[in-house]
C-alpha cells in the first residue's frame, strides 16, 4: 500500500512551500517531501523578484574555440547589466522567451507575492509598492529586492538618517569598516560610519551567531550584565565616537550584523534602539542566516495551518510512470526502504545546481529525481565563458518547461501530464544576476501548485 | 566508607570492561570498519570513482569517511542546527566535531578533542547539512575513539557514563524489586551521594519502576492473540517500555492486533543508542549481536520490526549499518519501523480514524524528538490525530528538549540541558492542553521536569481512539 495524496510536492524551499499552499488552497490533500531540512536556512531572508537585466549578448563577438578560463588576454567583453530596476513588472518583456517570469507571467509573480505577503503579516514589509527597495548587504553593496524583514526595514537606503554600522572581531565575514565605506562610496545618501565594538569578545572565538541569537533571546548574563544591555553598552560610546571616522554626529540608526534573537527578535531590537536612542535595524549575511531561520520557522508553520503534510529527511530514490507517461508514485528511500507514495500529480522544486535539483558530472547536466530532460550544449566548453561575470551559459541550465510548467522533453513536448516543475530547478533564469531567485520560485510555485491541483 | 563503595564499583566496572575487551577479538579500533556500508548517505552511485583518480592523502582510519569529509562545503547549516552550540561556549560544534576533526587526524594529530563528548548524539546536523555527510557517523566513531585511547578508565566520568550507558543492566536489576528501586533511587540522602560521588544531578527524577514489566505481561497474557503468517511484525519494545512504560507496549500490541497483526517479542537487548551517545561502542556491538541475530530471525519468519521508541528505531535503522559489519544487519536496517509510521504506511489510518471519538475531549502538547525528525516522522502524531474528534494536537515547536538521552542525565550538562529545553517547556506552557506527548522516552522524562505534566505517547492515544 502506498501512502497517498493528491498533490505530492518534492522540495522544501520557497517554491515547494509556496505550491504546496497554493495547491492546499484549491482543495487539494498535499504532501510535500524533503530530502534534507530546508535550505531556507540558508538563506539571506530577502525575497528579491527581479533586480537587474543582465545581458545576453556580448559587447564583441567572443572569440573562437574554447574558454581558456582567463588565461588568454583576449577577454570576453560585456555590457553592464540593466539596473538596478526600480521597477521588476517592467522589466520582464525584456527577459529572453524561456525565463520563467516569460512563461508564467508578471501577474503569476504579482500573485506569489501576495501570497507571501499575506503568510508572513507583520515579519514582512515592502508589499505597499510594486517599486523595488535597496538593502544594504553585509558586503557592503545594495541589493534590489521586493520585500524585506521587518528587522531590515530601518536600514534601507532610501532613508537618509545617519547611520552607524557595527561589527565584531569574532564575525570574521563581517567588517564594519569596510561595510560603511563601500556603502559610502557607492554614493547612499546618508553619513554612514563603521566601528568594530567588544561583545561578542565574551563568546568563544569562532562562536556560532545561533549562540549569541539564543543569549540575546534569553537575556543571558555576559559577565554580569545582562546581554542586550552589554551589547548597548558596548554600542553607544560609538554613537558619537563615529564623527571621527565618518563625519557623522550622534547617529539616527545602527546597523547590526543579523544575529538581534532568534524567537525573540522583535523584543531584542525593542529594547537595543530603546537603550540606544536610535533606530535598530539588521543587515543579512550570509549562510547561516538567522533571517532564513526565522522565515523557514513562519512558513513551515503556515504549512501546518494549510493542512500540508510534511516530512524531512528522505529522499526520493525512484519513480512509477503510467502507459501514458505520466507518474503514478514516487519511491521514497525511508531509513533504508523503499515506500511508494501516490499521488495524482507532482510538482518538483528541487533546487537548481547549489540546491542539487540538477545534477553534473563531464558527461552532462540531469535532473536526478525524474529524470527530466535538461537542456544544454553536447560540448562541455559551452557551458561557460572566460568572464567569470559575463553570461554564463551553466547559470540559465534547468529544466524546460511550458506554461503550464509542465516539463518538455528533447523535441519540445510535454514529457508528463501531471508533472509541474517550479523554483530554480526550472531553466531559463539566472538568478544570482538578475536577483531574481525568490520571485521565480513564488510565482512559478504559485502556478505550479494550482495547475497540479486542478489535475486532481 | 564512601571511598571504598567507589572502588568496588571500579573494580566491578573494571573487569566487566576486562571481559568485554577480551570477548570481543581484541580489537584495538573502537569500531569495527562497516566498510561496505561506511559511504554515509550519498549512494556511491553518485560519484563515478571512474571519472578521477583520487589521490590517498589520508590513509588509514577504520570507516571510510572520506568521501562524507570531502562532501563538506562549510556551509555550517549543521552548526545551526546544532542544540548544544546554541548553548555551550565551549563546544565547537558539529563541523568540527566531524569532516574538520577527521581531517586532522588522518595524520600526525591523532587525539580527538575531548569537546567530543560534549555532542549530545542528537543528531540533527544529519538532516540539516545539504551535502548528506554522515556527520553523526563521524561524531559516533570519534566519540568511540576518545573514550577506548584517551579516556581514563577508572575515572568517575567514564563510570558514570558506562552506568547511564548501561541503562538496561540497571533497569533489570531495579525490575526485581521495582517499588524498593522507585524509592530508593530518589532518596534524597542517596542522589546528593549520586550527584557529589558520580555527578548524576540530584534534580532529576528516576523515573518509576513498572511492577510488572512488558515482557512478564506478555508472558503471562500468553503471548499473541492473533495469529497470522500474512501480517507479521516483531516488536522491538527497548528498555524503557519493558521496564518503565510497559503501558506503552500493551497500547503497541493491542492496537496492532486490532489490525490484524500477529506480534511477536523476540529476544533482545539494549538499541545502543545510550552506550553510542557515551561512545561505549563495545558496549552497543554486544548488544547488536543479540538484536540481529534474533530480530533476523523473526524478519526471516515473515516480520518486520516494530519499535515503540524513536532512537530505538533510529539506531537499528542508521547507527547499525553505519558503525558495525554484522552479517543480517542491513536486512534488519530496511525492515525497521516506528510503530505509528508503520501503520501509516500499511494501513488505512485515517480511514481507520474517521468514526473514533474520544469519551471527552483531549488537548495534548506534542514535541517531535530529534530522533524522530532524522527519520521523516517529526509530523506523524500531529497529522494523525488532527482530524480525531475531541482532540487537540498541539506541536510545541521543533527545538531540541535538551536531554538527549543520557546528556541532561550528568550534572556538569543538567544546566545546559534545562537551557535548550526552555523553548520546548515555554511552548508547552502556552499550548491549551496540559497534557505532553512525545515518542522518545527521555524526552518525556524532560517534558514532565520542565513542567510537571503527565506524558503520553501517540501508541496510547491511537489506543484509546480506536478502542483496541
Amino acid at each position: 500500500m502506498a501512502i497517498d495524496s493528491d498533490v505530492l510536492v518534492v522540495g522544501g524551499g520557497l517554491a515547494g512551500i509556496t505550491a504546496a499552499i497554493s495547491a492546499a488552497r484549491e482543495g487539494a490533500h498535499v504532501r510535500l517531501v524533503s530530502h534534507k531540512a530546508s535550505t531556507l536556512a540558508q538563506a539571506s531572508g530577502l525575497i528579491d523578484a527581479l533586480g537587474y537585466v543582465p545581458p545576453t549578448e556580448p559587447s564583441k563577438p567572443l572569440r573562437e574555440g574554447p574558454p581558456t578560463a582567463g588565461r588568454n588576454l583576449d577577454r570576453d567583453e560585456w555590457p553592464d547589466p540593466d539596473g538596478p530596476l526600480a521597477d521588476p513588472y517592467d522589466a520582464i518583456a525584456s527577459l529572453p522567451a524561456d525565463h520563467p517570469y516569460r512563461l508564467v507571467g508578471g501577474d503569476a509573480l504579482r500573485e506569489g507575492l501576495a501570497l507571501f505577503d499575506e503568510l508572513t503579516g507583520a515579519a514582512y514589509h515592502g508589499g505597499h509598492t510594486d517599486q523595488n527597495a535597496l538593502v544594504p548587504t553585509f558586503g557592503g553593496s545594495l541589493k534590489p529586492t521586493a520585500r524585506y524583514p521587518t528587522s531590515a526595514k530601518a536600514g534601507l537606503a532610501s532613508d537618509d538618517r545617519s547611520t552607524l554600522i557595527v561589527g565584531f572581531r569574532s564575525l570574521t565575514e563581517y567588517d564594519a569598516r569596510a561595510l560603511a565605506g563601500r556603502l559610502d562610496a557607492g554614493g547612499v545618501p546618508f553619513e554612514v560610519a563603521g566601528a568594530e565594538v567588544e561583545f561578542a569578545e565574551a563568546f568563544r572565538a569562532d562562536t556560532k551567531i545561533t549562540r549569541i541569537a539564543k543569549a540575546l533571546d534569553r537575556d543571558e548574563q555576559i559577565e554580569g550584565t545582562p546581554a542586550r544591555e552589554a551589547l548597548a553598552a558596548a554600542v553607544k560610546p560609538h554613537l558619537t565616537d563615529a564623527i571621527d571616522q565618518g563625519d557623522v554626529g550622534r547617529v539616527d540608526r545602527v546597523g547590526f550584523p543579523a544575529f538581534l534573537g532568534d524567537d525573540e527578535s522583535t523584543a531584542v531590537r525593542a529594547e537595543l534602539a530603546d537603550r540606544l536612542g536610535a533606530a535598530v535595524f539588521e543587515i543579512p549575511m550570509g549562510p547561516p542566516s538567522l533571517p532564513g531561520l526565522r522565515l523557514e520557522d513562519l512558513l513551515y508553520d503556515a504549512l501546518a495551518d494549510a493542512g500540508v503534510s510534511f516530512e524531512t529527511g528522505m529522499p526520493v530514490v525512484g519513480y512509477e510512470t503510467d502507459e501514458d507517461g505520466s507518474i503514478d508514485h514516487l519511491l521514497i528511500d525511508r531509513k533504508g526502504t523503499e515506500v511508494p507514495y501516490g499521488a495524482e500529480s507532482i510538482v518538483l522544486a528541487t533546487g537548481g545546481l547549489v540546491g542539487k535539483g540538477l545534477d553534473s558530472d563531464r558527461e552532462g547536466v540531469t535532473e536526478p529525481v525524474l529524470d527530466l530532460h535538461v537542456p544544454q550544449p553536447s560540448e562541455r566548453y559551452e557551458w561557460f565563458v572566460d568572464d567569470a561575470y559575463g553570461e554564463q551559459p551553466y547559470a540559465r541550465f534547468g529544466v524546460a518547461a511550458d506554461e503550464r510548467l509542465r516539463p518538455l522533453d528533447q523535441d519540445g513536448e510535454v514529457s508528463h501530464d501531471n508533472v509541474r516543475v517550479a523554483g530554480a530547478v526550472l531553466g531559463g533564469a539566472d538568478v544570482a544576476r538578475e536577483k531574481s531567485a525568490s520571485g521565480v520560485s513564488l510565482a512559478t510555485g504559485l502556478v505550479a501548485g494550482r495547475e497540479a491541483a486542478m489535475e486532481v | 566508607m564512601t571511598g571504598h563503595t567507589t572502588d568496588e564499583t571500579d573494580d566491578a566496572v573494571q573487569r566487566d570492561v576486562e571481559r568485554t575487551a577480551s570477548s570481543d577479538d581484541e580489537r584495538s579500533a573502537a569500531t569495527d570498519g562497516g566498510v561496505e556500508s561506511a559511504s554515509g548517505g550519498a549512494p556511491a552511485a553518485e560519484l563515478d570513482p571512474d571519472a578521477y583518480d583520487p589521490v590517498d592523502v589520508f590513509p588509514g582510519g577504520d570507516l571510510d569517511l572520506r568521501e562524507g569529509a570531502d562532501s563538506c562545503y562549510k556551509c555550517t547549516s549543521c552548526d545551526t542546527s546544532c542544540p548544544v552550540a546554541e548553548v555551550d561556549d565551549e563546544f565547537p560544534g558539529p563541523k568540527f566535531q566531524g569532516p574538520e576533526q577527521w581531517r586532522l587526524k588522518r595524520k600526525e594529530d591523532h587525539d580527538i578533542d575531548e569537546s567530543i563528548t560534549s555532542c549530545s548524539n542528537c543528531m540533527r546536523c544529519d538532516e540539516a547539512c545539504p551535502s548528506s555527510v554522515p556527520l553523526s557517523q563521524m561524531h559516533n566513531e570519534a566519540r568511540g575513539q576518545f573514550v577506548e585511547e584517551q579516556m581514563e578508565k577508572l575515572s568517575v566520568e567514564y563510570i558514570r557514563n558506562r552506568i547511564l550507558a548501561n541503562y538496561r543492566t540497571s533497569a533489570r536489576l531495579a525490575s526485581l524489586t521495582p517499588r524498593l528501586a522507585t524509592v530508593a533511587m530518589n532518596f534524597g540522602p542517596i542522589r546528593v551521594a549520586m550527584d557529589k560521588l558520580l555527578g548524576i544531578p540530584s534534580e532529576r527524577d528516576f523515573p518509576e519502576f513498572a511492577t510488572t514489566t512488558f515482557r512478564e505481561w506478555w508472558r503471562d497474557r500468553g503471548g499473541a492473540k492473533v495469529t497470522n503468517p500474512e501480517k507479521r511484525v516483531a516488536y522491538f519494545h527497548g528498555c524503557y517500555s519493558n521496564y518503565n512504560t510497559p503501558e506503552v507496549g500493551k497500547a503497541m500490541v493491542r492496537v496492532y492486533e486490532h489490525f490484524g497483526y500477529e506480534v511477536l517479542v523476540p529476544k533482545q537487548g539494549c538499541s545502543g543508542t545510550p552506550m553510542f551517545a557515551n561512545g561505549m561502542l563495545k558496549d552497543a556491538r554486544r548488544h547488536a549481536e543479540t538484536n540481529v541475530e534474533h530480530l533476523v530471525e523473526a524478519i526471516d519468519d515473515g516480520a518486520d520490526v516494530i519499535a515503540s521508541c524513536t532512537s530505538c528505531s533510529l539506531s537499528l535503522r542508521q547507527e547499525y549499518p553505519e558503525l558495525f559489519d554484522i552479517h543480517g544487519i542491513d536486512d534488519l536496517a530496511e525492515h525497521t519501523f516506528e510503530a505509528l509510521e508503520y501503520l501509516r504506511i500499511h494501513e488505512d489510518l485515517r480511514g481507520a480514524l474517521e468514526d473514533a471519538s474520544l469519551d471527552a475531549n483531549q488537548s495534548f502538547a506534542y514535541h517531535a524528538p530529534c530522533h524522530a525528525r532524522n527519520q521523516g516522522l517529526e509530523r506523524q502524531a500531529v497529522e494523525t490525530f488532527r482530524d480525531v474528534d475531541g482532540v487537540t494536537m498541539e506541536d510545541v515547536g521543533d527545538s531540541c528538549s535538551g536531554i538527549s538521552g543520557t546528556y541532561g542525565w550528568k550534572s556538569e550538562k543538567y544546566e545546559k540541558s534545562m537551557q535548550i529545553g526552555d523553548d520546548m517547556f515555554d511552548h508547552m506552557e502556552d499550548a491549551e492542553g496540559d497534557v505532553g506527548m512525545t515518542e522518545c522516552p527521555t524526552c518525556a522524562m524532560q517534558m514532565e521536569h520542565g513542567t510537571g505534566y503527565e506524558i503520553r505517547h501517540p501508541l496510547q492515544l491511537l489506543e484509546e481512539a480506536l478502542d483496541a
